[in-house]
């Protein structure tokens, strides 16, 4: 293993521009006679939208434009934005227009776009358009959204339900009639968001000349934004340019195509300047999705002994106004309840219910934390019901590894069968145990009782979905100058995809990482691309950079053979060059390779090579790959206060082959984080009219340095058989368990009270209600 | 309905002095006047750290100065930390330790980083937790964070020594 090579925790190669403060975000990024735009966005929750009167904005010194529905093109007016996947179930599919054309459906809705010489004026000028609103009684709770006869989120709408589908896996009901035991739990987890800490933003620029657009923007995937685009403005591939320069953070919600998006391209064009866009944090809590938000109803039949005979239930899953992603969440959702475990017959009735509220996308997890906490909430009832040891009751119900490949029954959002590729789950939940000194807790427990401490421990076990299709893109192309240069469609926002697929490459070469680009996400450089999300780009583009790599690295052996006189099998690739391996000192470098491979003006090519050194793939995996973890937390609670300190944490995971040890422990950690922030603090509140009343970081908080704790970590590394690298997929097995295991640590610290929670986050406050009398009588 | 005022500044020790608009924000100024786009703006509201740099050598949000607050003020932003082609100890402490991930928050980190190393040459782990309590960090979980201010305050303990 070389120092930089796959499985080398090597340096990153993002880092040096990053901390001398040379990253390129897109606010960095300035064109000469740029303007800015801002947008006036609708007051209301839900509102019908009469007269605009741009006048007094249009007065003010270094206003351009004031854009509403009326004043946009024709393509743009026809269409709502583009539903990225449609499903059948998606009864009325509602989509958003560019701004809003008759109603808005949440408060924070475009409804103008200003342009002016400087973000000031243009705010300045979007508090001056006049918006005639008429307000419509909104729509903030799913559950009641669902009641006969109610206010409809959508003005013209028979209904507040977006889809309703089954799940089903074998004959539940017959397995309930049957079984020793049946237990109901009801569980609510709430919505949050991506909060990334660079909010979105763009910049667009018209190229007269080539009739052509370019949109730097702050993305997760620059060729579905490219789609969006074409689509929008109904344009040829060469029109669109999408660049995404450095990211910073993306979890999920800058892989979505925004209504402002459309307008900065379209100001860009009739005003013939490029025109900058960058969110603050008040619109990033208005108008970028958030996540989560569903509520389960849930029934668990076990047999005398704690073995899992069936599961079922209902989902109500909160789309906010519009669908987006269609039925992606809540169908992840449903498909991950199994998780590790055994489960002969699962019926689930699920309904995705519009609100007026920002809709809810993929974010971190994606649909799988809440399962997760639906599915171990069950578990450990099962455990305190039966009274079993928590771990005890998930021993028995895992699939065991001689049941690889296991199929679980059910139809993923890929449309392939949920079919688990491999993993150890006893063996990782055995090791997170032993790490965590499991055995030895009960006695620190007593001990700390003994002394009025409440400490818990809980335990999540996770199978995650990852390296998700259709494929992911890489051209690897030695210029003539001997470069090696990567180009993927894949779209970084941190994680280190320029470090982790340069490895790859390098490893082909037998060269080091500096002596390899990477450059990502940017569609002029490769014509496919899908993007980076659900902890797909390791899975699917480094597959890609290793079998365009190794098409290359024969390619450059062939031809040198012929420059060589020597025949293939002699030769080999080191150092830049292509040897001799019997005298290395008998070699050609990639350079001279690269200039032959090309071939020279008028002369016929040489052999029946292909011009060029270069190649390019695009992996395609038969389904997704699943990577598997537990978590195991422990915590102690104030009971007097509700704050819960987080004393122990850890993990053993498994996500197949490592690439880059450093930065795999890096993404789980930062995705505990995230998860420890969703379980005990993060909470927007809306208000009857679904108002958002938590719009900063001082009312919405995030977990800050004192409140994450170091984290142990245990890799297990079961290759994946799906890809020739064996990779599963890492960025976002943090945040999947770690909602549940920390409530589950919560309540069993609470034990003594008789607390059950069913509902993350549990913030200081809701402890303190949960606890009632117990801790009031404290402090009083 | 611009008000302006003329203001000298020294920023990375170099002088600046010209017109800003009064309502002009430090980080704006920095950002768009300097086209220092080092510093980073997360939220605009004080709570995110993002924008930290130092006025006079103390650790200041710099969305929440104003421009023209800082007449007469040295300002130092993360692009005066490494001289030359290198890194400083902190920051090479950042890439050893994996301190970043996305990179936005990084400058902030590392500025109250700066300051608070020159204090306290010699922190233990829960006191550097509590001074980054004020920076948000989305990607890392701070470990690295943590664990690249504690290997840098050693690394700069052993060249003074
Ligand atoms: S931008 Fe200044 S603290 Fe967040
Ligand atoms: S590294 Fe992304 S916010 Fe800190």
């Amino acid at each position: 293993m070389s120092l930089t090579g796959f499985g080398a925790s090597a340096p990153r190669k993002e880092d040096p521009a990053l901390l001398r403060g040379e990253g390129q975000f897109v606010d960095d990024i300035h064109f000469p006679a740029m303007l800015h735009a801002a947008f006036v966005r609708s007051p209301h929750a839900h509102a019908s939208i009469g007269r605009i009167d741009k006048s007094a904005a249009l007065a003010l010194p270094g206003v351009h434009a004031v854009f509403a529905f009326a004043d946009l093109p024709e393509p743009v007016r026809r269409q709502t934005l583009p539903l990225l996947v449609p499903h059948p179930s998606l009864r009325a599919p509602r989509m958003p227009y560019a701004l809003a054309k008759d109603e808005v459906c949440y408060a924070g809705e475009p409804v103008a776009c200003v342009v002016a010489d400087s973000r000031y004026i243009a705010e300045d000028a979007a508090d001056r358009v006049e918006v005639a609103y008429e307000p419509l009684p909104a729509v903030n709770d799913c559950r009641a959204a669902l009641a006969p006869g109610t206010t409809t989120a959508h003005a013209e709408a028979d209904s507040n339900v977006a889809a309703r589908f089954p799940v089903q896996v074998g004959d539940a009901d017959r397995a309930f009639a049957g079984a020793a035991h049946v237990f109901r739990e009801r569980i609510y987890q709430h919505r949050g968001g991506p909060f990334f800490m660079e909010c979105r933003g763009a910049v667009a620029r018209y190229e007269k000349p080539t009739d052509a657009y370019t949109l730097f923007v702050s993305s997760q995937g620059s060729h579905r934004l490219k789609r969006c685009l074409l689509d929008m403005f109904d344009l040829g591939d060469h029109q669109v340019r999408v660049v995404t320069p450095d990211v910073g953070g993306g979890f999920g919600p800058k892989g979505s195509f925004y209504p402002e998006y459309v307008n900065l391209a379209f100001a860009a064009r009739v005003l013939d300047r490029p025109v900058k866009w960058i969110e603050d944090r008040r619109e990033n809590f208005l108008a970028t999705h958030q996540e989560r938000d569903q509520y389960w109803d849930m029934e668990i039949a076990v047999d005398r002994d704690g073995h899992i005979l069936g599961l079922r239930g209902e989902l109500i899953h909160e789309t906010g106004a519009y669908v987006p992603w269609g039925i992606v969440l809540p169908w992840i959702a449903a498909t991950t309840v199994p998780g590790p475990y055994v489960i002969p017959s699962f019926k689930l009735d699920v309904v995705s219910v519009y609100t007026n509220k920002i809709q809810t996308t993929p974010v971190r997890g994606a649909g799988r934390p809440e399962a997760v906490v639906t599915m171990e909430r069950l578990m450990d009832r099962v455990a305190r019901e039966l009274e079993l040891d928590p771990a005890e009751v998930r021993r028995r119900n895992f699939i065991r590894p001689e049941q690889m490949p296991y199929n679980v029954g059910i139809i993923f959002r890929d449309g392939r069968p949920v079919t688990y590729d491999s993993g150890d789950y006893p063996a990782c939940q055995a090791a997170a145990l032993e790490a965590s000194g499991y055995d030895g807790f009960r006695q620190r427990q007593a001990q700390a009782r003994s002394l009025g401490r409440h400490i818990g421990i809980g335990i999540a076990n996770a199978v995650e979905a990852t390296g998700l299709g259709p494929y992911e893109s890489a051209t690897v192309r030695i210029s003539t100058s001997g470069k090696i240069v990567v180009y993927t469609g894949a779209t970084p926002q941190g994680q280190s995809h320029k470090t982790t697929l340069g490895q790859i490459a390098a490893e082909q070469f037998g060269v080091g990482l500096d002596d390899v680009t990477v450059v990502t996400g940017d569609t002029a450089a490769i014509s496919l691309g899908i993007g980076t999300f659900a902890a797909r780009t390791a899975a699917n583009a480094g597959p890609s950079v290793h079998l365009a790599g190794l098409e290359v690295a024969l390619k450059a052996k062939t031809i040198a053979a012929g420059m060589m006189e020597c025949l293939l099998e002699d030769l080999e690739l080191a150092d830049g060059y292509v040897r001799l391996k019997s005298a290395p000192d008998v070699r050609k470098s990639l350079r001279e390779i690269a200039v032959r491979s090309v071939g020279m003006p008028g002369f016929s090519m040489a052999g029946e090579l292909e011009p060029g050194l270069e190649h390019t793939a695009h992996f395609t995996p038969a389904q997704s790959a699943y990577s598997n973890g537990t978590h195991v937390a422990e915590v102690e609670v104030d009971i007097e206060t509700g704050a819960v300190l987080i004393l122990r944490y850890t993990v053993a995971h498994d996500c197949g082959r490592v690439i880059n040890p450093m930065v795999v422990d890096g993404q789980v950690i930062g995705g505990v984080a995230h998860g420890i922030g969703n379980a005990l603090f993060e909470r927007l509140v809306y208000d009857d009219q679904a108002q958002l009343l938590t719009g900063t970081f001082a009312d919405y908080l995030l977990p800050l340095a004192t409140d994450v704790p170091r984290i142990d970590l245990v890799h297990l590394e079961t290759p994946s058989p799906l890809n020739p690298l064996g990779i599963k997929g890492a960025g976002e097995g943090g945040t999947i368990p770690a909602i549940a295991a920390i409530v589950s640590a919560v309540e069993n610290a609470l034990a003594p009270f008789g607390v059950r929670i069913a509902e993350a986050p549990v913030t200081p406050q809701r402890i303190v209600e949960l606890l009632g009398s117990h801790a009031l009588g404290r402090t009083r | 309905m611009t008000d302006t005022r003329t203001i000298r500044v020294h920023v990375n020790g170099k002088a600046f002095r010209g017109e800003v608009e009064t309502r002009l924000t430090l980080v704006d100024f920095l950002r768009h006047e300097l086209q220092l786009t080092g510093t980073h703006v997360g939220c605009e509201h004080g709570v995110c750290g993002a924008c930290t740099v130092l006025v006079d050598g103390a650790s200041a949000r710099a969305c929440l100065m104003l421009a023209v607050q800082c007449d007469g003020a040295e300002v130092s932003t993360v692009e005066s930390l490494a001289s030359g082609a290198g890194l400083n100890a902190l920051q090479q402490a950042f890439r050893d330790c994996h301190g970043l991930q996305c990179g936005f928050c990084t400058p902030g980190m590392l500025m109250t980083l700066t300051e608070f190393l020159r204090d306290n040459p010699d922190p233990g782990e829960a006191q550097v937790r509590d001074v980054l309590s004020g920076n948000l960090c989305r990607c890392t979980g701070y470990q690295g964070i943590v664990d690249a201010a504690l290997a840098a305050a050693k690394r700069m303990r052993e060249v003074r020594l």
